[in-house]
């Protein structure tokens, strides 16, 4: 089972590889990891994307929990919740098939950022199931390189991971 | 503030040692002090009376200020020793052990002590010099990545790249080390940050947003554990180290009294307990007594206190006290469920948990009668027992005849049979009086780690239980000890074996002794005399209490070398990954 949580940590060198070690030590599954800094440029955001059951998530977020540097811990449930990824994928593309993959492009609300002779770069955001039905539309074509930013999330309505909630 | 020029490349003499000053600008104020005098005043501010250390090029500058510093500096022969030590002190006294090691290899020696106190939760504090901050990931001279390395292995560790961060640093330090689960912090220290100014203050509190060792704990869930305490009709008590690190023994002994429940220890938990009490069952898991093991695994209800469900206590982990609901009283989270289910976790220290509980029981009668009676059978049916010899001297009759010398002695181990016998055929009744190497299992762990006892508590007598093997790996604290008057005894069970190795390789691996013999290595009396302690040899079974006699005696450190039987194994023993009721022991005839 996948859980995505939402990890507040300070914003200071290090933090990143005290966080991915824990995972690696403890053989825990990142399946991705984004992070950035926050309204609050002393705190930054980890999305961390992990697989396993309950007791395996469990443990991550206390294991999580125990380092000095993380502030705190929050499993973000899809169901209430919104997810986004931003992927960049360069795609073989010449004068017979370009306006195919322009159409595509279209019907997913996905824009073009690039255009070259041989290729295009599409820049598509949205949540995993459309990114992977744009990725397998455009496979016949060839992808001959992809990119993503690793998932992040938040939570519906005012409840924060902060601690707001009303 | 006024700027300072220093003349280039003087020499000069002060109380006999050789300085040179070389052209430097400084700003130098009233206020202001040296990163390496100020952590001088932090370790004052926290009562740090003793370190054990090695100098080096990194920390020429902490050194000189610690010349004439008024806190004891335990100059050991190897960093490791050093690290172990601030181990021994710390689990001896229950205050923060503190090493000092240069950077490089000096930090590197650090490690294996670093992470032995951390697998036992030992508040230590590890300080290291390092490279000047321009030349940190330049592959300097004796560089080496001492934060990255220890990262899986300290509860936090931090790099000073700014001197006026230093206060703060250390004043975290000693905090994260020793609140909520203890566990060692290193502070790499640059060496430009030694002889860096700052105006120096050391904070009073400390900040930390990720870190709140208070914890609320859960009424509810105290309550709930009462009632199941009192409806149980075989209850059994586990407690582990972390009833110790709390200071929890009195609240154990109502506890166990009250609910009238049989105690067993971990290994780190022996001494939380008193062992001569009718309720104690001794120690559970890989060794422990049959009773204890049995007791688990009969019981309806588990009480862990302090414990973490270490697979050389549970064997099997399905079949670990599979009829039993589990209690777990734990001050760490992660600890919940993470090796075996728990029907209700208690999260708190240990000992307001524990005084919560006791508020809420009340005297519980006769509901455990039977099972009591069970388990005094199985004590009468199940005793540790050795064959014992005229001929030739048994460890454990070594182990007796020092409880019978000195019954209140500090005991600490080295890892192996040695370790296991210590801990099977000493009778322990206080905290802080059973010392050793758990859950890293570091052999040449027990001299340094008895070193740093001694230092913490001079008055106590303190042995190191050891074995021939174990020993060897860090003797070179015999230096140490002698130089500083630290009267430890050694008493090595020298079986001219890696025993507990060859003891599975006897049982498991068809007898094949593959590289386990350590025969005629080393004359142990004279590698005694050779530092300046004293050696004694004992060969026959009675030489041995004069032995132990003329050594806790002695005004030095003692080394009795013991020729015990080679060929005696630890008993009872439960295969690895057999349920912990299948237990292995030869037939004793009387």
């Amino acid at each position: 089972m996948r859980h995505t949580l939402a990890v507040l940590v300070d914003n200071k060198p290090g933090v990143l590889s005290r966080v991915s070690g824990l995972f690696s030590r403890r053989g825990f599954n990142i399946e991705s990891l984004a992070v950035g800094m926050t309204e609050d440029p002393e705190i930054s955001r980890m999305t961390i994307v992990v697989r396993g059951d309950d007791r395996v998530l469990a443990q991550v977020t206390s294991q999580l929990g125990k380092l000095i540097d993380v502030i705190s811990v929050c499993d973000i449930p899809s169901s209430e919740s919104v997810d986004r990824e931003l992927v960049l994928i360069k795609v073989s593309a010449d004068a017979t098939t370009r306006s195919e993959i322009m159409q595509i492009v279209d019907i997913f609300r996905a824009k073009i950022i690039d255009v070259g002779t041989e290729t295009l770069i599409i820049e598509v955001t949205g949540d995993r199931g459309k990114v992977g039905a744009i990725e397998r539309m455009l496979k016949r074509f060839g992808i001959r390189e992809l990119v993503r930013t690793g998932m992040v999330a938040m939570n519906r309505n005012t409840k924060t991971v902060n601690g707001g909630d009303a | 503030m006024t700027d300072t020029w220093v003349p280039d490349h003087i020499l000069y003499l002060v109380k006999g040692r050789v300085f040179q000053l070389k052209r430097r600008k400084r700003t130098v104020t009233d206020a202001t002090i040296s990163g390496a005098k100020a952590l001088i005043e932090c370790l004052r501010d926290e009562r740090v009376d003793t370190i054990f250390g090695y100098p080096g090029g990194a920390l020429l500058p902490l050194y000189d200020e610690l010349y004439d510093a008024d806190i004891r500096h335990i100059l050991v022969r190897h960093e490791q020793g050093a690290a172990h030590a601030a181990d021994g002190y710390a689990r001896a006294t229950g205050k923060v052990g503190v090493c000092l090691a240069t950077s490089g290899p000096g930090a590197t020696n650090l490690v294996t002590g670093i992470a032995n106190a951390y697998m036992d939760s030992i508040p230590v504090v590890a300080i290291t010099g390092q490279v000047p901050t321009p030349l940190i990931g330049n592959d300097a001279f004796q560089e080496a990545d001492i934060t990255g390395i220890t990262l899986p292995i300290t509860k936090h560790n931090y790099l000073i790249k700014d001197v006026n961060d230093l206060p703060r640093i250390v004043k975290e330090a000693f905090f994260i080390a020793s609140t909520g689960r203890p566990g060692p912090v290193l502070i790499d220290l640059p060496k430009d940050i030694t002889t860096d100014e700052l105006e120096f203050k050391y904070p009073e509190t400390v900040h930390l947003r990720g870190y709140h060792p208070d914890i609320n704990i859960d009424k509810d869930a105290v309550r709930r554990a009462a009632s199941m305490m009192m409806q149980a009709e075989r209850p059994i008590i586990y407690a582990g180290g972390g009833v110790i690190i709390s200071n929890t023994s009195s609240e154990l002994l109502k506890l166990a009294e009250t609910i009238n429940a049989p105690v067993t220890t971990t290994l780190l938990g022996i001494g939380a307990f008193p062992q001569s009490h009718p309720l104690s069952l001794g120690m559970l898991g890989m060794h422990g007594t049959r009773y204890a093991n049995y007791a688990v695994q009969e019981s309806d209800l588990l009480i862990a206190i302090g414990a973490r469900f270490d697979d050389r206590v549970t064997g099997k982990i399905d079949a670990f006290a599979a009829q039993a609901k589990v209690i777990h009283i734990d001050i760490d989270p992660a600890e919940i469920g993470k090796n075996v289910r728990v029907d209700l976790p208690v999260i708190g220290d240990a000992r307001e948990v524990l005084r919560l509980l006791l508020s809420y029981l009340r005297e519980k009668q006769s509901k455990s009668g039977a099972w009591l009676e069970k388990i005094d059978a199985w004590k009468k049916e199940y005793p540790l027992q050795y064959q014992q010899s005229d001929t030739v001297i048994k460890p454990q009759y070594v182990i007796q005849e020092i409880h019978r010398a000195c019954p209140d002695a500090i005991i600490v181990t080295e890892v192996g049979q040695n370790q296991m016998w210590a801990a099977q055929y000493f009778q322990y009744e206080q905290p802080r009086t059973f010392i050793t190497s758990g859950g890293l299992g570091t052999m040449g762990y027990g001299f340094p780690a008895a070193m740093g006892a001694k230092v913490g508590c001079p008055d106590r007598t303190v042995i190191d239980i050891a074995g021939d093997g174990s020993f060897q790996m860090t003797s070179q604290e015999l230096a140490t000890v002698v130089k500083n008057d630290i009267c430890v005894v050694v008493a090595i069970l020298n079986n001219g074996y890696l025993g507990m190795v060859r003891q599975w390789q006897e049982l498991f691996f068809d007898r094949r002794y593959s590289h386990t013999e350590l025969t005629q290595s080393v004359d142990f009396v004279k590698l005694a005399e050779a530092y300046g302690a004293i050696g004694i040899r004992a060969e026959k079974p009675s030489e041995v209490p004069s032995a132990i006699s003329e050594a806790l005696a002695a005004d030095r450190a003692v080394i009795i070398d013991f020729v015990v039987d080679p060929t005696e194994n630890v008993f009872p023993m439960v295969p690895a990954g057999a349920a912990i009721n299948e237990i292995l022991e030869p037939e004793v005839t009387a």
